[in-house]
Protein backbone atom coordinates (compact mmCIF):
# COMPACT_ATOMS: atom_id res chain seq x y z
CA UNK A 1 0.00 0.00 0.00
CA UNK A 2 1.35 3.48 -1.03
CA UNK A 3 1.30 5.80 1.92
CA UNK A 4 0.93 9.62 0.96
CA UNK A 5 4.48 10.77 0.97
CA UNK A 6 4.95 7.95 -1.80
CA UNK A 7 2.09 8.66 -3.50
CA UNK A 8 3.52 12.39 -3.96
CA UNK A 9 7.14 11.22 -4.98
CA UNK A 10 5.55 9.34 -7.42
CA UNK A 11 3.29 11.67 -9.16
CA UNK A 12 6.04 14.22 -9.43
CA UNK A 13 8.37 11.70 -11.28
CA UNK A 14 5.65 11.00 -13.42
CA UNK A 15 5.03 14.66 -13.96
CA UNK A 16 9.23 15.16 -14.82
CA UNK A 17 8.88 11.91 -16.68
CA UNK A 18 6.51 12.98 -18.62
CA UNK A 19 8.12 16.51 -19.19
CA UNK A 20 11.37 14.52 -20.05
CA UNK A 21 9.83 12.42 -22.34
CA UNK A 22 7.87 15.99 -24.11
CA UNK A 23 11.17 17.47 -24.62
CA UNK A 24 13.02 14.73 -25.97
CA UNK A 25 10.09 14.35 -29.06
CA UNK A 26 11.00 17.87 -29.78
CA UNK A 27 14.40 17.68 -29.96
CA UNK A 28 13.68 14.24 -32.29
CA UNK A 29 11.06 16.47 -34.62
CA UNK A 30 13.40 19.40 -34.32
CA UNK A 31 16.58 17.09 -35.75
CA UNK A 32 18.30 18.53 -32.66
CA UNK A 33 20.44 15.35 -32.76
CA UNK A 34 23.70 15.93 -30.80
CA UNK A 35 21.32 17.52 -27.66
CA UNK A 36 19.43 14.08 -27.65
CA UNK A 37 22.30 12.48 -27.52
CA UNK A 38 23.14 14.45 -23.94
CA UNK A 39 20.24 12.82 -22.49
CA UNK A 40 21.46 9.68 -22.21
CA UNK A 41 22.89 7.45 -19.41
CA UNK A 42 26.05 6.45 -21.02
CA UNK A 43 25.17 3.24 -20.37
CA UNK A 44 21.51 3.23 -22.07
CA UNK A 45 20.09 1.14 -24.72
CA UNK A 46 17.96 2.41 -27.48
CA UNK A 47 16.11 -0.61 -29.14
CA UNK A 48 13.50 -1.11 -32.12
CA UNK A 49 12.76 -4.13 -31.70
CA UNK A 50 11.00 -6.28 -34.33
CA UNK A 51 9.70 -9.35 -32.74
CA UNK A 52 7.00 -8.10 -31.00
CA UNK A 53 7.28 -9.97 -27.74
CA UNK A 54 11.05 -10.34 -27.50
CA UNK A 55 12.81 -8.90 -24.19
CA UNK A 56 16.16 -10.27 -24.81
CA UNK A 57 17.04 -7.86 -27.63
CA UNK A 58 20.90 -8.92 -27.92
CA UNK A 59 20.17 -12.54 -28.41
CA UNK A 60 17.23 -11.26 -31.72
CA UNK A 61 17.71 -9.71 -34.81
CA UNK A 62 16.20 -5.51 -34.27
CA UNK A 63 15.76 -2.94 -36.42
CA UNK A 64 18.49 -0.95 -34.26
CA UNK A 65 19.91 -1.91 -30.78
CA UNK A 66 22.26 0.88 -29.96
CA UNK A 67 24.98 1.62 -26.95
CA UNK A 68 26.31 4.77 -26.58
CA UNK A 69 28.78 3.73 -29.21
CA UNK A 70 26.46 2.83 -32.29
CA UNK A 71 24.13 6.22 -30.83
CA UNK A 72 26.79 8.76 -31.34
CA UNK A 73 27.58 6.55 -34.74
CA UNK A 74 23.84 6.74 -35.59
CA UNK A 75 23.86 10.35 -35.13
CA UNK A 76 26.91 11.26 -36.67
CA UNK A 77 25.98 9.58 -40.17
CA UNK A 78 22.70 11.25 -40.30
CA UNK A 79 24.22 14.68 -39.53
CA UNK A 80 27.68 14.26 -41.81
CA UNK A 81 26.13 14.97 -45.04
CA UNK A 82 27.47 11.79 -46.53
CA UNK A 83 24.19 10.10 -46.43
CA UNK A 84 21.37 10.45 -49.10
CA UNK A 85 18.50 9.19 -47.22
CA UNK A 86 19.40 11.42 -43.94
CA UNK A 87 20.42 14.84 -45.54
CA UNK A 88 17.16 14.77 -47.53
CA UNK A 89 14.88 12.98 -44.62
CA UNK A 90 11.29 13.55 -43.88
CA UNK A 91 9.92 16.22 -41.51
CA UNK A 92 8.19 14.79 -39.22
CA UNK A 93 5.37 15.77 -36.17
CA UNK A 94 5.07 12.87 -33.31
CA UNK A 95 2.70 13.27 -30.81
CA UNK A 96 3.39 11.32 -27.15
CA UNK A 97 0.48 10.24 -25.17
CA UNK A 98 -1.45 8.02 -23.14
CA UNK A 99 1.31 7.38 -20.71
CA UNK A 100 1.34 5.10 -17.67
CA UNK A 101 4.07 4.68 -14.96
CA UNK A 102 4.86 1.37 -15.10
CA UNK A 103 7.42 0.56 -12.20
CA UNK A 104 8.99 3.87 -9.46
CA UNK A 105 11.60 2.38 -7.51
CA UNK A 106 14.82 4.17 -6.04
CA UNK A 107 15.07 6.91 -8.92
CA UNK A 108 14.49 5.12 -11.85
CA UNK A 109 10.82 4.87 -13.66
CA UNK A 110 9.71 3.21 -16.05
CA UNK A 111 7.13 5.04 -18.46
CA UNK A 112 5.25 3.47 -21.02
CA UNK A 113 3.67 5.69 -23.95
CA UNK A 114 1.67 5.81 -27.34
CA UNK A 115 3.97 7.65 -29.87
CA UNK A 116 2.17 8.55 -33.47
CA UNK A 117 4.50 10.05 -35.94
CA UNK A 118 3.16 11.19 -39.48
CA UNK A 119 6.34 11.63 -41.51
CA UNK A 120 6.24 14.23 -44.70
CA UNK A 121 8.39 13.52 -47.65
CA UNK A 122 7.79 14.02 -51.73
CA UNK A 123 4.11 14.40 -51.86
CA UNK A 124 3.67 11.25 -49.12
CA UNK A 125 2.69 11.31 -45.69
CA UNK A 126 3.67 8.27 -43.65
CA UNK A 127 2.35 6.89 -40.20
CA UNK A 128 4.72 4.94 -37.53
CA UNK A 129 2.79 3.88 -34.66
CA UNK A 130 4.50 2.41 -31.70
CA UNK A 131 4.17 1.71 -27.87
CA UNK A 132 7.25 3.44 -26.10
CA UNK A 133 8.99 2.51 -23.08
CA UNK A 134 11.01 5.26 -21.35
CA UNK A 135 13.04 4.15 -18.41
CA UNK A 136 14.15 7.38 -17.07
CA UNK A 137 16.88 7.63 -14.29
CA UNK A 138 16.76 10.58 -11.33
CA UNK A 139 19.89 9.68 -9.48
CA UNK A 140 21.87 12.06 -10.52
CA UNK A 141 19.40 15.14 -10.30
CA UNK A 142 19.28 15.13 -13.35
CA UNK A 143 17.03 13.14 -15.93
CA UNK A 144 19.15 10.56 -17.98
CA UNK A 145 17.73 7.60 -20.21
CA UNK A 146 18.70 4.14 -19.62
CA UNK A 147 16.37 2.80 -22.20
CA UNK A 148 14.10 3.56 -24.93
CA UNK A 149 11.93 0.81 -26.52
CA UNK A 150 9.83 1.49 -29.45
CA UNK A 151 7.63 -1.15 -30.88
CA UNK A 152 6.60 -0.42 -33.88
CA UNK A 153 2.93 -1.64 -34.31
CA UNK A 154 3.65 -3.28 -37.74
CA UNK A 155 7.06 -4.28 -37.08
CA UNK A 156 6.40 -7.59 -38.55
CA UNK A 157 5.78 -5.81 -41.85
CA UNK A 158 7.61 -4.42 -44.61
CA UNK A 159 8.63 -0.94 -43.54
CA UNK A 160 9.74 2.36 -45.04
CA UNK A 161 13.43 3.20 -44.68
CA UNK A 162 13.59 6.32 -42.87
CA UNK A 163 16.60 8.75 -42.65
CA UNK A 164 15.27 10.20 -38.99
CA UNK A 165 14.96 8.82 -35.45
CA UNK A 166 11.94 7.28 -34.03
CA UNK B 1 32.85 -0.51 -80.32
CA UNK B 2 32.17 2.64 -79.67
CA UNK B 3 29.64 4.45 -81.36
CA UNK B 4 26.15 6.38 -80.35
CA UNK B 5 23.45 3.90 -80.22
CA UNK B 6 23.85 4.06 -76.67
CA UNK B 7 21.64 7.56 -77.18
CA UNK B 8 18.29 6.04 -78.05
CA UNK B 9 16.52 2.82 -77.70
CA UNK B 10 13.48 1.01 -79.23
CA UNK B 11 10.83 1.64 -76.71
CA UNK B 12 8.25 -0.98 -79.03
CA UNK B 13 7.97 -4.76 -78.88
CA UNK B 14 8.71 -5.89 -74.45
CA UNK B 15 11.56 -7.58 -75.36
CA UNK B 16 13.34 -5.30 -77.05
CA UNK B 17 13.41 -2.95 -74.47
CA UNK B 18 16.12 -4.70 -72.86
CA UNK B 19 19.23 -4.40 -75.31
CA UNK B 20 22.77 -5.99 -74.88
CA UNK B 21 23.98 -2.86 -73.61
CA UNK B 22 20.90 -0.11 -72.16
CA UNK B 23 17.74 -0.24 -71.24
CA UNK B 24 14.62 1.89 -72.42
CA UNK B 25 13.60 3.76 -68.76
CA UNK B 26 9.67 2.39 -69.48
CA UNK B 27 11.16 -1.05 -68.46
CA UNK B 28 10.94 0.34 -64.92
CA UNK B 29 6.98 1.53 -64.71
CA UNK B 30 5.28 0.15 -67.57
CA UNK B 31 2.05 -1.96 -65.85
CA UNK B 32 2.07 -3.58 -69.01
CA UNK B 33 5.33 -4.84 -69.13
CA UNK B 34 4.84 -5.52 -65.50
CA UNK B 35 2.03 -7.83 -66.47
CA UNK B 36 4.10 -9.64 -68.89
CA UNK B 37 6.36 -9.67 -66.60
CA UNK B 38 4.78 -12.08 -63.73
CA UNK B 39 3.04 -14.29 -66.26
CA UNK B 40 6.78 -14.62 -68.32
CA UNK B 41 9.12 -14.91 -65.57
CA UNK B 42 8.00 -15.17 -61.77
CA UNK B 43 4.79 -17.53 -62.64
CA UNK B 44 7.20 -19.86 -65.28
CA UNK B 45 10.77 -20.09 -63.27
CA UNK B 46 12.40 -20.78 -60.23
CA UNK B 47 11.31 -18.59 -57.57
CA UNK B 48 13.10 -18.74 -54.11
CA UNK B 49 10.40 -19.02 -51.30
CA UNK B 50 12.40 -19.88 -48.20
CA UNK B 51 14.51 -21.82 -46.29
CA UNK B 52 14.62 -25.16 -45.01
CA UNK B 53 16.01 -23.59 -41.55
CA UNK B 54 13.01 -21.55 -41.39
CA UNK B 55 10.89 -24.69 -41.35
CA UNK B 56 12.47 -27.30 -38.54
CA UNK B 57 9.52 -29.52 -37.67
CA UNK B 58 6.46 -30.85 -38.56
CA UNK B 59 3.87 -28.40 -39.13
CA UNK B 60 6.14 -25.43 -40.08
CA UNK B 61 5.29 -23.18 -42.26
CA UNK B 62 5.53 -19.38 -43.38
CA UNK B 63 3.80 -17.67 -46.35
CA UNK B 64 4.94 -15.39 -48.89
CA UNK B 65 3.46 -14.49 -52.35
CA UNK B 66 4.99 -15.08 -55.91
CA UNK B 67 4.35 -12.37 -58.13
CA UNK B 68 0.86 -11.91 -56.57
CA UNK B 69 0.11 -15.00 -55.61
CA UNK B 70 -0.45 -16.24 -52.24
CA UNK B 71 1.83 -19.46 -51.49
CA UNK B 72 2.20 -21.56 -47.95
CA UNK B 73 5.58 -23.13 -47.81
CA UNK B 74 5.63 -26.01 -44.99
CA UNK B 75 6.79 -28.76 -44.15
CA UNK B 76 4.64 -32.01 -43.62
CA UNK B 77 4.56 -34.70 -41.00
CA UNK B 78 6.58 -36.98 -43.52
CA UNK B 79 9.28 -34.19 -43.40
CA UNK B 80 8.77 -33.47 -46.79
CA UNK B 81 8.25 -29.83 -48.03
CA UNK B 82 5.30 -28.37 -50.14
CA UNK B 83 4.43 -25.32 -51.73
CA UNK B 84 0.98 -24.96 -51.91
CA UNK B 85 -1.37 -22.62 -53.18
CA UNK B 86 -3.05 -20.10 -50.72
CA UNK B 87 -6.33 -20.11 -51.55
CA UNK B 88 -9.53 -22.37 -50.85
CA UNK B 89 -10.60 -24.62 -53.74
CA UNK B 90 -14.35 -23.52 -52.85
CA UNK B 91 -14.39 -19.90 -53.18
CA UNK B 92 -10.84 -18.90 -53.03
CA UNK B 93 -9.89 -17.41 -49.41
CA UNK B 94 -6.79 -17.70 -48.36
CA UNK B 95 -6.13 -20.55 -45.72
CA UNK B 96 -3.64 -19.01 -44.01
CA UNK B 97 -2.71 -15.54 -42.70
CA UNK B 98 0.18 -15.77 -40.70
CA UNK B 99 3.49 -14.69 -42.06
CA UNK B 100 5.13 -18.06 -40.46
CA UNK B 101 3.79 -20.80 -37.69
CA UNK B 102 3.32 -24.07 -36.77
CA UNK B 103 -0.09 -25.46 -37.76
CA UNK B 104 -1.68 -29.31 -37.71
CA UNK B 105 -3.65 -28.17 -41.00
CA UNK B 106 -4.87 -25.16 -42.89
CA UNK B 107 -8.84 -24.49 -42.29
CA UNK B 108 -10.74 -21.74 -44.64
CA UNK B 109 -12.22 -19.17 -42.23
CA UNK B 110 -15.33 -19.31 -44.71
CA UNK B 111 -16.94 -22.48 -44.49
CA UNK B 112 -14.36 -24.46 -42.74
CA UNK B 113 -13.23 -26.46 -45.57
CA UNK B 114 -9.88 -28.13 -44.08
CA UNK B 115 -6.64 -29.15 -45.81
CA UNK B 116 -3.77 -31.76 -44.18
CA UNK B 117 -0.36 -30.05 -44.20
CA UNK B 118 0.16 -31.72 -47.51
CA UNK B 119 -2.84 -29.78 -49.21
CA UNK B 120 -5.07 -33.05 -49.24
CA UNK B 121 -8.64 -31.69 -48.38
CA UNK B 122 -9.63 -33.81 -45.37
CA UNK B 123 -13.07 -32.51 -44.69
CA UNK B 124 -15.72 -29.99 -45.45
CA UNK B 125 -18.91 -29.34 -43.47
CA UNK B 126 -22.10 -30.75 -44.71
CA UNK B 127 -21.05 -32.91 -47.55
CA UNK B 128 -24.31 -34.55 -48.86
CA UNK B 129 -24.20 -30.74 -51.09
CA UNK B 130 -21.16 -32.08 -52.92
CA UNK B 131 -22.51 -35.66 -53.45
CA UNK B 132 -22.35 -36.83 -56.77
CA UNK B 133 -21.48 -33.33 -57.51
CA UNK B 134 -17.23 -33.12 -57.10
CA UNK B 135 -14.82 -35.60 -54.93
CA UNK B 136 -13.15 -34.24 -52.27
CA UNK B 137 -9.89 -36.43 -53.68
CA UNK B 138 -9.73 -34.12 -56.57
CA UNK B 139 -9.72 -30.97 -54.58
CA UNK B 140 -6.21 -30.57 -52.47
CA UNK B 141 -4.87 -27.30 -52.90
CA UNK B 142 -2.64 -26.32 -55.78
CA UNK B 143 0.47 -27.08 -54.90
CA UNK B 144 3.78 -25.86 -57.33
CA UNK B 145 6.66 -27.65 -58.06
CA UNK B 146 9.66 -27.90 -55.05
CA UNK B 147 13.11 -27.64 -55.91
CA UNK B 148 16.08 -27.47 -52.79
CA UNK B 149 19.51 -26.89 -53.44
CA UNK B 150 21.99 -26.39 -50.38
CA UNK B 151 18.89 -25.55 -48.06
CA UNK B 152 17.25 -23.09 -50.35
CA UNK B 153 13.82 -23.43 -51.33
CA UNK B 154 12.14 -22.95 -54.90
CA UNK B 155 8.84 -23.11 -56.13
CA UNK B 156 7.60 -23.28 -59.74
CA UNK B 157 4.12 -22.56 -61.28
CA UNK B 158 5.40 -24.44 -64.32
CA UNK B 159 5.11 -27.88 -64.17
CA UNK B 160 7.68 -28.35 -67.76
CA UNK B 161 10.19 -27.03 -65.83
CA UNK B 162 13.89 -27.53 -65.95
CA UNK B 163 15.34 -28.87 -62.98
CA UNK B 164 16.21 -26.67 -60.44
CA UNK B 165 19.75 -27.47 -60.46
CA UNK B 166 20.04 -27.19 -64.18
CA UNK B 167 18.35 -23.99 -63.85
CA UNK B 168 20.82 -23.07 -61.12
CA UNK B 169 24.18 -24.05 -63.32
CA UNK B 170 26.93 -22.29 -63.09
CA UNK B 171 25.94 -20.66 -59.81
CA UNK B 172 25.80 -24.02 -58.04
CA UNK B 173 29.53 -23.97 -56.96
CA UNK B 174 29.43 -20.21 -55.23
CA UNK B 175 26.23 -21.59 -53.64
CA UNK B 176 28.24 -23.89 -52.38
CA UNK B 177 31.20 -21.33 -51.32
CA UNK B 178 28.61 -18.93 -49.58
CA UNK B 179 27.04 -21.94 -47.05
CA UNK B 180 30.95 -22.23 -45.68
CA UNK B 181 29.99 -19.49 -43.61
CA UNK B 182 28.77 -21.99 -41.22
CA UNK B 183 32.68 -22.34 -40.37
CA UNK B 184 31.29 -25.69 -40.04
CA UNK B 185 27.92 -25.35 -38.40
CA UNK B 186 24.86 -26.00 -40.48
CA UNK B 187 23.16 -22.05 -41.77
CA UNK B 188 20.34 -20.99 -39.94
CA UNK B 189 17.82 -18.22 -41.31
CA UNK B 190 17.88 -15.87 -37.93
CA UNK B 191 15.18 -13.05 -38.29
CA UNK B 192 14.88 -10.49 -41.54
CA UNK B 193 14.30 -7.10 -42.04
CA UNK B 194 11.64 -5.63 -44.32
CA UNK B 195 11.10 -2.95 -45.78
CA UNK B 196 9.79 -1.39 -49.39
CA UNK B 197 11.02 0.78 -51.80
CA UNK B 198 8.66 3.07 -54.17
CA UNK B 199 10.64 1.66 -57.20
CA UNK B 200 11.03 -1.20 -59.84
CA UNK B 201 11.55 -4.37 -58.75
CA UNK B 202 14.60 -4.42 -61.34
CA UNK B 203 16.60 -1.62 -60.11
CA UNK B 204 17.20 -3.78 -56.98
CA UNK B 205 17.91 -6.91 -59.13
CA UNK B 206 20.63 -4.94 -60.94
CA UNK B 207 22.09 -3.09 -57.16
CA UNK B 208 23.04 -6.90 -55.96
CA UNK B 209 26.15 -6.75 -58.68
CA UNK B 210 26.92 -2.92 -58.81
CA UNK B 211 29.86 -2.74 -56.89
CA UNK B 212 30.46 0.68 -58.38
CA UNK B 213 27.78 2.38 -56.42
CA UNK B 214 29.18 1.01 -53.18
CA UNK B 215 31.88 3.85 -51.99
CA UNK B 216 29.36 6.74 -53.27
CA UNK B 217 26.01 5.60 -51.73
CA UNK B 218 27.56 3.91 -48.18
CA UNK B 219 29.88 6.64 -47.49
CA UNK B 220 27.91 7.45 -44.06
CA UNK B 221 28.23 3.80 -43.19
CA UNK B 222 31.58 3.28 -44.48
CA UNK B 223 32.52 6.37 -41.87
CA UNK B 224 30.80 4.52 -39.19
CA UNK B 225 33.08 1.39 -39.09
CA UNK B 226 36.81 0.89 -38.37
CA UNK B 227 39.39 2.11 -41.00
CA UNK B 228 40.89 -1.48 -41.44
CA UNK B 229 37.38 -3.38 -42.67
CA UNK B 230 36.34 -0.42 -44.54
CA UNK B 231 39.62 -0.56 -46.37
CA UNK B 232 39.02 -4.23 -46.95
CA UNK B 233 35.44 -4.26 -48.12
CA UNK B 234 36.51 -1.42 -50.97
CA UNK B 235 39.77 -2.64 -51.80
CA UNK B 236 37.88 -4.03 -54.76
CA UNK B 237 37.71 -0.53 -56.43
CA UNK B 238 41.17 -1.06 -57.58
CA UNK B 239 42.19 -4.48 -57.07
CA UNK B 240 42.84 -7.06 -60.33
CA UNK B 241 41.57 -9.90 -58.18
CA UNK B 242 37.73 -8.89 -57.65
CA UNK B 243 35.41 -9.31 -60.79
CA UNK B 244 32.00 -9.31 -62.26
CA UNK B 245 31.16 -12.32 -63.58
CA UNK B 246 28.06 -13.61 -65.68
CA UNK B 247 27.01 -17.37 -64.78
CA UNK B 248 24.39 -17.91 -67.14
CA UNK B 249 20.74 -18.01 -66.94
CA UNK B 250 20.33 -14.51 -65.74
CA UNK B 251 22.75 -15.43 -62.50
CA UNK B 252 25.69 -13.37 -61.70
CA UNK B 253 28.52 -12.81 -59.20
CA UNK B 254 30.69 -9.85 -58.14
CA UNK B 255 33.68 -10.70 -55.86
CA UNK B 256 34.56 -8.07 -53.51
CA UNK B 257 37.20 -9.32 -50.90
CA UNK B 258 39.02 -12.24 -53.09
CA UNK B 259 40.94 -13.48 -49.51
CA UNK B 260 36.79 -14.42 -48.64
CA UNK B 261 35.47 -16.51 -51.01
CA UNK B 262 36.85 -19.72 -49.89
CA UNK B 263 36.44 -19.37 -46.11
CA UNK B 264 37.87 -23.61 -46.17
CA UNK B 265 41.21 -21.58 -47.06
CA UNK B 266 42.97 -19.40 -45.02
CA UNK B 267 45.72 -16.97 -45.75
CA UNK B 268 46.55 -16.87 -42.20
CA UNK B 269 45.99 -13.12 -42.25
CA UNK B 270 45.79 -11.84 -38.95
CA UNK B 271 42.20 -11.15 -37.41
CA UNK B 272 40.56 -8.33 -37.37
CA UNK B 273 41.13 -6.07 -34.81
CA UNK B 274 37.59 -5.53 -33.84
CA UNK B 275 37.14 -8.96 -33.03
CA UNK B 276 39.78 -9.67 -30.41
CA UNK B 277 37.49 -9.33 -27.42
CA UNK B 278 34.94 -12.41 -29.42
CA UNK B 279 38.31 -14.50 -30.65
CA UNK B 280 39.06 -14.37 -26.54
CA UNK B 281 35.94 -15.84 -25.56
CA UNK B 282 35.68 -18.34 -27.99
CA UNK B 283 39.59 -19.50 -27.28
CA UNK B 284 37.87 -21.14 -23.92
CA UNK B 285 35.88 -23.56 -25.60
CA UNK B 286 37.62 -23.89 -29.19
CA UNK B 287 40.44 -24.81 -30.71
CA UNK B 288 42.90 -21.91 -32.53
CA UNK B 289 41.98 -23.30 -35.63
CA UNK B 290 37.89 -23.33 -34.96
CA UNK B 291 38.00 -19.52 -33.41
CA UNK B 292 40.01 -18.38 -36.58
CA UNK B 293 37.50 -20.24 -38.83
CA UNK B 294 34.62 -18.75 -37.29
CA UNK B 295 35.71 -15.37 -36.72
CA UNK B 296 36.73 -15.25 -40.20
CA UNK B 297 33.61 -15.92 -41.33
CA UNK B 298 31.13 -12.85 -39.46
CA UNK B 299 31.18 -11.00 -42.59
CA UNK B 300 29.80 -13.98 -44.91
CA UNK B 301 31.68 -14.39 -48.07
CA UNK B 302 33.68 -11.95 -50.35
CA UNK B 303 31.18 -11.78 -52.91
CA UNK B 304 27.40 -11.29 -54.07
CA UNK B 305 25.69 -14.01 -55.76
CA UNK B 306 22.88 -13.04 -57.94
CA UNK B 307 20.03 -15.51 -58.79
CA UNK B 308 17.90 -14.84 -61.24
CA UNK B 309 15.13 -13.08 -60.96
CA UNK B 310 14.52 -12.89 -56.88
CA UNK B 311 17.31 -14.05 -54.79
CA UNK B 312 20.96 -13.32 -53.72
CA UNK B 313 22.87 -14.21 -51.42
CA UNK B 314 25.17 -11.57 -50.14
CA UNK B 315 27.74 -11.10 -48.22
CA UNK B 316 26.53 -12.90 -44.80
CA UNK B 317 22.67 -12.78 -45.84
CA UNK B 318 19.88 -13.55 -47.80
CA UNK B 319 18.02 -10.73 -49.98
CA UNK B 320 15.22 -11.19 -51.52
CA UNK B 321 12.67 -8.94 -53.87
CA UNK B 322 8.97 -9.10 -54.09
CA UNK B 323 7.49 -7.06 -57.35
CA UNK B 324 4.38 -5.48 -55.33
CA UNK B 325 3.95 -3.04 -58.63
CA UNK B 326 5.66 -2.13 -61.46
CA UNK B 327 6.55 1.08 -59.19
CA UNK B 328 7.15 -1.10 -56.29
CA UNK B 329 9.03 -3.92 -54.39
CA UNK B 330 9.57 -5.30 -50.73
CA UNK B 331 12.98 -6.17 -49.80
CA UNK B 332 13.65 -8.64 -47.25
CA UNK B 333 17.28 -9.35 -45.55
CA UNK B 334 17.45 -12.55 -44.04
CA UNK B 335 20.42 -12.58 -41.25
CA UNK B 336 21.90 -15.38 -41.24
CA UNK B 337 23.44 -17.56 -37.93
CA UNK B 338 25.42 -20.74 -37.11
CA UNK B 339 23.17 -23.30 -36.10
CA UNK B 340 24.55 -24.81 -33.25
CA UNK B 341 27.28 -22.67 -33.18
CA UNK B 342 28.42 -20.17 -30.40
CA UNK B 343 26.06 -18.04 -29.26
CA UNK B 344 28.19 -15.04 -28.71
CA UNK B 345 29.46 -15.04 -32.47
CA UNK B 346 26.01 -15.35 -33.55
CA UNK B 347 25.05 -12.25 -31.61
CA UNK B 348 27.95 -10.38 -33.44
CA UNK B 349 26.33 -11.57 -36.73
CA UNK B 350 23.23 -9.57 -35.58
CA UNK B 351 24.87 -6.67 -34.88
CA UNK B 352 27.25 -6.62 -38.18
CA UNK B 353 23.13 -6.94 -39.86
CA UNK B 354 21.52 -4.67 -38.22
CA UNK B 355 24.43 -1.86 -38.79
CA UNK B 356 23.68 -2.08 -42.53
CA UNK B 357 20.45 -3.84 -43.21
CA UNK B 358 16.84 -2.93 -42.62
CA UNK B 359 14.67 0.53 -42.46
CA UNK B 360 16.47 1.85 -39.77
CA UNK B 361 20.20 0.31 -40.87
CA UNK B 362 23.43 2.45 -42.29
CA UNK B 363 23.01 1.14 -45.44
CA UNK B 364 19.62 0.02 -46.62
CA UNK B 365 17.91 3.59 -46.28
CA UNK B 366 20.67 4.86 -48.65
CA UNK B 367 19.77 2.34 -51.37
CA UNK B 368 16.68 2.54 -50.57
CA UNK B 369 16.75 6.72 -51.51
CA UNK B 370 18.95 6.26 -54.32
CA UNK B 371 16.76 3.30 -56.49
CA UNK B 372 13.98 5.84 -55.47
CA UNK B 373 15.96 8.62 -57.41
CA UNK B 374 16.01 5.93 -60.43
CA UNK B 375 12.69 5.55 -60.27
CA UNK B 376 11.55 8.84 -60.09
CA UNK B 377 14.23 9.80 -62.62
CA UNK B 378 13.66 7.59 -65.74
CA UNK B 379 10.02 9.13 -65.85
CA UNK B 380 11.93 11.66 -67.90
CA UNK B 381 12.99 11.57 -71.43
CA UNK B 382 10.71 8.08 -72.83
CA UNK B 383 13.31 7.13 -75.32
CA UNK B 384 16.72 8.21 -73.10
CA UNK B 385 18.11 4.74 -72.08
CA UNK B 386 19.41 3.71 -68.94
CA UNK B 387 22.63 2.73 -69.53
CA UNK B 388 24.43 -1.21 -68.19
CA UNK B 389 27.55 -0.71 -70.74
CA UNK B 390 30.32 -0.26 -68.23
CA UNK B 391 33.08 -2.33 -68.78
CA UNK B 392 31.56 -3.65 -72.59
CA UNK B 393 35.74 -2.13 -73.20
CA UNK B 394 37.30 -4.64 -70.96
CA UNK B 395 35.17 -7.95 -70.73
CA UNK B 396 36.25 -11.33 -71.28
CA UNK B 397 34.56 -14.75 -72.33
CA UNK B 398 35.32 -18.08 -70.97
CA UNK B 399 34.49 -21.23 -72.93
CA UNK B 400 31.83 -21.94 -70.74
CA UNK B 401 30.63 -18.99 -71.93
CA UNK B 402 30.60 -16.61 -68.53
CA UNK B 403 31.71 -13.06 -69.20
CA UNK B 404 34.10 -11.75 -66.38
CA UNK B 405 35.12 -7.90 -66.39
CA UNK B 406 36.16 -5.25 -63.59
CA UNK B 407 34.39 -5.67 -59.93
CA UNK B 408 32.57 -2.43 -61.08
CA UNK B 409 31.72 -3.33 -63.95
CA UNK B 410 27.60 -3.99 -65.08
CA UNK B 411 28.62 -7.66 -66.29
CA UNK B 412 25.71 -9.01 -64.24
CA UNK B 413 23.40 -6.39 -65.00
CA UNK B 414 23.99 -7.35 -68.57
CA UNK B 415 23.30 -10.97 -67.46
CA UNK B 416 20.05 -10.94 -66.09
CA UNK B 417 18.43 -8.77 -69.24
CA UNK B 418 19.79 -11.19 -71.46
CA UNK B 419 17.96 -13.58 -69.31
CA UNK B 420 15.01 -11.35 -68.98
CA UNK B 421 14.94 -10.65 -72.99
CA UNK B 422 15.20 -14.55 -73.41
CA UNK B 423 12.23 -15.40 -71.03
CA UNK B 424 10.19 -12.20 -72.50
CA UNK B 425 10.63 -13.06 -76.08
CA UNK B 426 8.54 -16.10 -75.03
CA UNK B 427 5.22 -15.96 -76.11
Amino acid sequence: MMDDRNALFSQQSFARAVEFIWREAEMLDRRDYRAWLDLWDPTGFYVVPIDPATTDYAASLNYAYDDQDMREKRVQRMTSGYSASASDAARTVRTVSRFTLESNASDVVEIKSAQVIVAYKRSATTIFAADLSHTISFAGGTPRLVEKVIRLIDSTEALSAIGFLL
Amino acid sequence: MSDTLYQTIDTGALHRRAQPDRIAPSMYYDPALFEAELERIFYKTWIWVAHESELPNPGDFRTTTIGRQPVIVVRDKSGAVHVLQNRCRHRGATVCEEHKGNAKGFTCPYHSWSYALDGTLRALPYGDGYEGVCEKNDLPLKALRVGIYQGLIFASFNEDIEPLEDFLGGAKPWIDLFMKQGAGYPIKANGEHKFRFKGNWKIQLENTTDLYHFPVVHKSWMKSIDDETAAAITSFMTSDDAFCRSLGNGHSLAVLVPELVDLDHDDGAPLPERFNDLAAKLAGRHSPAEVRRIVRSLMGVGFNLNLFPNLALSMAFFRVLRPLSSEETEIRHVALAMDGGPDEANRVRLRIHEHFQGPFGFGSPDDAEAWERVQRGSHAGPDVPILVNRGLNRETTAANGEKTAHATDETGMREAYRQWRAMMEQA
